[in-house]
């Protein structure tokens, strides 16, 4: 009975290879979406999760001292002498590649992720001979260097004992920080007490980069459950149309004694053996769009947060079968409804084409009901929510309600144009595309996703950057910066650049503690370059004048949101207690920041001397300006950056940025278009008897050709106008909920109506082509085929 | 006996409200035996078939098939009793378009486990299917497509036929080589065979008729 059964249904599909197309192609593609997107993540939190390992990033407590310069060997051999169980770490870059050293006896988990294999000499690693762990492409980078290739090591680093890295660093008898071990003995002397001037860096602090890539991660995996959301609708439309072209076929074979169980558990059997298939072809092609999409990922995530990422794609179990396990799940999800609807029809039901009529007909209520809850909830979040369970369940409301109201929304306009419709040709055009609705719901649904989506991440992307270029303006207003390697270098600089510059600015900083939170304390030299750029948040009437006189300081608005600091409250520095004078934007930056005046830092901080210079004069100027500084002070034109390299060199990270999410918008965009077609497909043959009639009536065939293709740009034009608010409040909860939660500051946002306008066009477009193929098929429908609507043989 | 029907009752719930479709039918039909079911639309001739046939269950009343009682039958029973004791041939046709007309006639007997392929295509020869074997439904006329549903019925040596309007769809001529086809194989096969038709002259070339009004034997 089973073998016959499959036959039968199986034998459907061999008779219909495009819907099963549509069917397998619906599957593949918000699978090959969803999974690219994951590889993508997956690649690069493996590769954080290296760096962790090698250095037990984030994982340890760490000793570093107070100004953020190097400590002494002296002072380790204090620390290990009195009791305390610290683990030395020297770390700095060698031809751009992170070069980390270790103390193997002591570091925690040994040398790291690097195991011993063929080819691991441990005694030269111990007896520090030169041999470095790094992976292929950071062995062809150093090849001058006894390096042996292990893929466990995190990209872009190299991991050797302390002494080698000490070499190479020329950073002799200098550690970085002190990992502090797990298990520390008691009654061991406070720290202060053997070397004050180091401070105790907590675990999880600042510099955990995986913490501060999550939001970035956050919009790519939101991204790809857009995506995934929009193929589940297709698949749910092939499904459901699929089922119900199939319902007289069900029918005759309950008639026919096959039981009811049997059937479910055959058509469910059957679908499973599809979403395999469609899994298998979807996890390929996410492959394919990660291995395109990384390149540009990985650049991104280096460029913006310096996080090391892999440029090449492992095939990586977890993702794969989590790919797999999505399109098992999806179809599931979405034919879990027919399934269940086929099994709650009587059979003689089944049977009557008004069943299911009725059966939508209850099932819009419910859904209108159910749209109306979701948009009233995501009305009361956007003024409550807060944190990124908050943003979530707000932008999970506001799709899913709007995606459920929307043949609502369409149904009423379609009733409004057809009483205002003077023309009968205008009155059947608008009746008729009112009794397509249902058949097309769910395509347009995924076509709302989609757009939705696109202008809330563009929105925010672009918002993003506007928001960063100002801030590059702000921060980058010295036309030259210069790093000086020494005192001696410092003071030649000085003596040179004076008569020659408007102004030099000091950039000096100290690392410190506030609130409990990491920061760098800044010391700002009094000059308008400050007063005429910075933007504030929040403000007195003259944050500059009182902070460069000494009495209050600046803080960034990161440090102002976790340590819930307000204009107005006091901060401690090196016990002393400033007032906040301002809270500013600064963008991009991980840990809190605080400027005080440059005496007053001069007078906490007398140990630190800047080494890195602003320099304000004539833009023009300052290639000449370069090169006689090189003649007359030996300062390398590599000490120096001209203010414009850097803007470029930023806004080129955002391009790349762009180059993802335009990727990612392009395909969402063409998943939905892909949906119309499938939908417009599937229910050309069902359309014939609707049409029968007119074309009988005397419209020709060319002109119903005609009116199909106006109808589906006009339907996907009525879905752009519902897309463009519902996109707009998507953005706004990613920048003003999720932002925050993930990032730690709030992004202004701005509108593109250009972008907007672009977008609809390409909307429109790809409506306009999926239902290019349908409307050709119906303009060329034999005369015979809608004779035989007529035809008592039919 | 091959089918008792004892004191049946149906009852719809309509917009309108209760419509009481079935009220009190009593009928027998033995082996070899031919009945003819006629009525007004709305008499409930198609409602007693389905019944009969297990495709809706009463409300009150009892039908046996050859002495087993329907009710004693749950969904997985009842689809088997459709699957081996009972056939159904439908106005509609009710094929199944993607198979082919050989598999078509195959199906319902390969379902039940007893199918015969010589006495397949011995039905497709009498029913002058033979030569569009491989042919899908849409392919063949109403007619044919009568006789491959009368085919697929008969393939399974059913004990009781039951026929709802199967010429309703056809011309006269048509109607009536077909019917003649049925009630020769059905005599051979020594069914009973239980036919709703509006068609006087139809009713007439059965053993007996009954006819319905208002949901009673009239």
């Amino acid at each position: 009975m089973t073998t016959t059964t499959l036959h039968a249904l199986l034998s459907h599909w061999w008779r219909n290879p495009l819907q099963l197309f549509t069917l397998l192609a619906g599957l593949a593609l918000a699978t090959a979406l969803w999974s690219g997107v994951q590889a993508v993540n997956a690649e690069a939190r493996a590769s954080y999760d290296a760096a962790a390992a090698t250095l037990g990033e984030g994982q340890y407590d760490r000793l570093v001292r107070r100004d953020g310069q190097p400590m002494t060997q002296e002072t380790y051999v204090a620390l290990r002498r009195a009791g305390w169980l610290v683990s030395p770490v020297v770390q700095g870059r060698l031809d751009g590649v992170r070069i980390i050293g270790v103390e193997p006896l002591t570091a925690p988990g040994g040398v790291g992720p690097v195991s011993l294999q063929e080819g691991t000499d441990l005694t030269s690693f111990l007896t520090g001979e030169g041999q470095l762990f790094a992976n292929y492409e950071v062995a062809e980078q150093l090849a001058g260097l006894n390096i042996v290739v292990t893929p466990d090591v995190a990209p872009n680093t190299a991991v050797t004992d302390i002494g080698v890295a000490q070499r190479l660093l020329s950073k002799p008898d200098q550690i970085d920080s002190l990992i502090v071990l797990r298990g520390q003995p008691i009654g061991r002397p406070p720290l202060d007490a053997i070397a004050p001037k180091l401070t105790l860096q907590p675990a999880q602090g600042g510099s955990d980069i995986a913490r501060l890539t999550d939001s970035f991660h956050l919009n790519l995996t939101a991204f790809g459950l857009l995506s995934f959301a929009v193929g589940i609708f297709i698949v749910n439309g092939a499904i459901g149309l699929a089922f119900e072209q199939r319902r007289p076929v069900v029918r005759t074979l309950r008639a026919l004694g096959l039981p009811l169980r049997r059937l479910i558990l055959l058509l469910g059997a059957e679908l499973m053996l599809f979403a395999l298939i469609a899994g298998v072809i979807g996890v390929a092609l996410g492959y394919v769009i990660a291995a395109l999409l990384l390149p540009d990922v990985a650049a991104t995530l280096r460029g913006l947060y310096g996080a090391d990422v892999s440029g090449t794609l492992q095939l990586r179990p977890s993702w794969w079968l989590s790919g797999m396990a999505i399109a098992l799940g999806g179809t599931a999800l979405a034919a879990g409804g027919a399934l269940y609807q086929m099994s709650q029809m009587p059979l003689l039901a089944a049977a009557q084409p008004r069943a299911l009529a009725m059966a939508a007909g209850r099932r819009a209520v419910l859904q209108g009901i159910a749209a109306a809850i979701l948009l009233m909830l995501s009305g009361v979040l956007m003024f409550t929510a807060t944190g990124m369970i908050g943003g979530f369940l707000l932008l999970g409301a506001l799709l899913i309600g709007a995606a459920l109201a929307l043949p609502i929304i369409l149904d009423r306009l379609l009733a409004l144009a057809s009483r205002l419709a003077r023309s009968v040709t205008a009155q059947w055009f608008w009746a008729d595309t009112r009794q397509q609705l249902p058949g097309l719901s769910l395509a347009l649904m995924a076509l709302l996703l989609a757009m939705a989506a696109n202008v809330g991440v563009s929105t925010m992307v672009s918002s993003f950057r506007l928001t960063f270029t100002d801030f590059l303006d702000q921060r980058l207003a010295s036309e030259l910066y210069v790093r000086t390697e020494s005192d001696a270098q410092t003071a030649a600089l000085i003596t040179f650049a004076t008569p020659r510059t408007d102004i030099i600015l000091p950039i000096q900083s100290a690392d410190t503690e506030v609130a409990g939170q990491p920061t760098e304390v800044y010391g700002a030299r009094d000059h308008a370059t400050y007063r005429d750029n910075w933007v504030f948040l929040q403000q007195t009437r003259d944050p500059w004048g009182s902070t460069f006189s000494g009495q209050t300081v600046l803080i960034n608005e990161q440090l102002s949101r976790r340590a819930n600091l307000m204009v107005g409250d006091e901060i401690t520095l090196q016990d002393t207690a400033f007032a906040i004078a301002g809270v500013y934007g600064d963008y991009g930056n991980p840990i809190g920041q605080a400027v005080i005046g440059e005496e007053v830092f001069a007078t906490l901080y007398p140990d630190i001397a800047p080494q890195n210079f602003g320099l304000r004069m004539d833009p023009e100027a300052v290639p000449d300006f370069v090169d006689a500084l090189e003649a007359a002070t030996g300062i390398a034109a590599t000490q120096t950056v001209n203010q414009a390299g850097i803007k470029a060199i930023s806004l080129a990270i955002f391009e790349r940025t762009f180059t993802v999410t335009t990727a990612l918008n392009i395909l969402t965009l063409a998943v939905a278009g892909f949906a119309i077609l499938m939908s417009l497909l599937t229910l050309a043959s069902m359309r014939v008897p609707q049409l029968a009639p007119a074309w009988a009536m005397g419209m020709t065939r060319q002109q119903l050709g005609r009116l199909e293709l106006v109808r589906a740009i006009m339907l996907a034009l009525l879905t752009a106008v519902v897309a463009l608010p519902l996109g707009l409040a998507l953005a706004w909860a990613l920048l003003a909920v999720v932002n925050v939660a993930a990032f730690g500051w709030k992004l202004p946002m701005y509108l593109f109506p250009l972008d907007y306008a672009r977008m609809g066009v390409f909307a429109l477009l790809a409506a306009g082509l999926a239902a290019l193929w349908p409307a050709r098929r119906l303009a060329r429908t034999p005369p015979a085929d809608l004779l035989k609507v007529f035809s008592n043989e039919r | 006996m091959l089918l008792t029907v004892q004191d049946i009752h149906k009852t719809y719930h309509t917009a309108d409200g209760p419509f009481d479709v079935l009220r009190g039918i009593d009928l027998t039909l033995a082996s070899g035996e031919t009945l003819a079911l006629t009525g007004e639309s709305g008499s409930g001739k198609s409602t007693l078939l389905h019944l009969i046939g297990g495709l809706d269950t009463p409300d009150s009343g009892k039908i046996l098939h050859e002495g087993r009682d329907m009710a004693a039958l749950d969904d997985a029973g009842r689809a088997a009793l459709r699957r081996g004791t009972v056939g159904v041939v439908f106005q509609q046709f009710n094929l199944i378009p993607s198979l082919r007309v050989s598999d078509n006639i195959a199906f319902q007997a390969r379902l039940a486990g007893r199918h015969d392929p010589d006495w397949d295509a011995a039905l497709a020869a009498r029913m002058g299917l033979t030569p569009h074997l491989a042919k899908y439904p849409e392919q063949l006329s109403g007619g044919q497509q009568q006789r491959v549903a009368i085919a697929r019925t008969l393939a399974t040596k059913p004990r009781v036929v039951l026929a709802d309007e199967p010429t309703g769809n056809l011309d006269e001529a048509t109607a009536s080589t077909v019917l003649d086809l049925m009630l020769e194989l059905v005599a051979e096969t020594g069914a009973g065979l239980l036919m709703v038709t509006h068609s006087e002259g139809l009713a007439a070339r059965v053993s007996r008729r009954l006819h319905l009004r208002a949901g009673r034997v009239a």
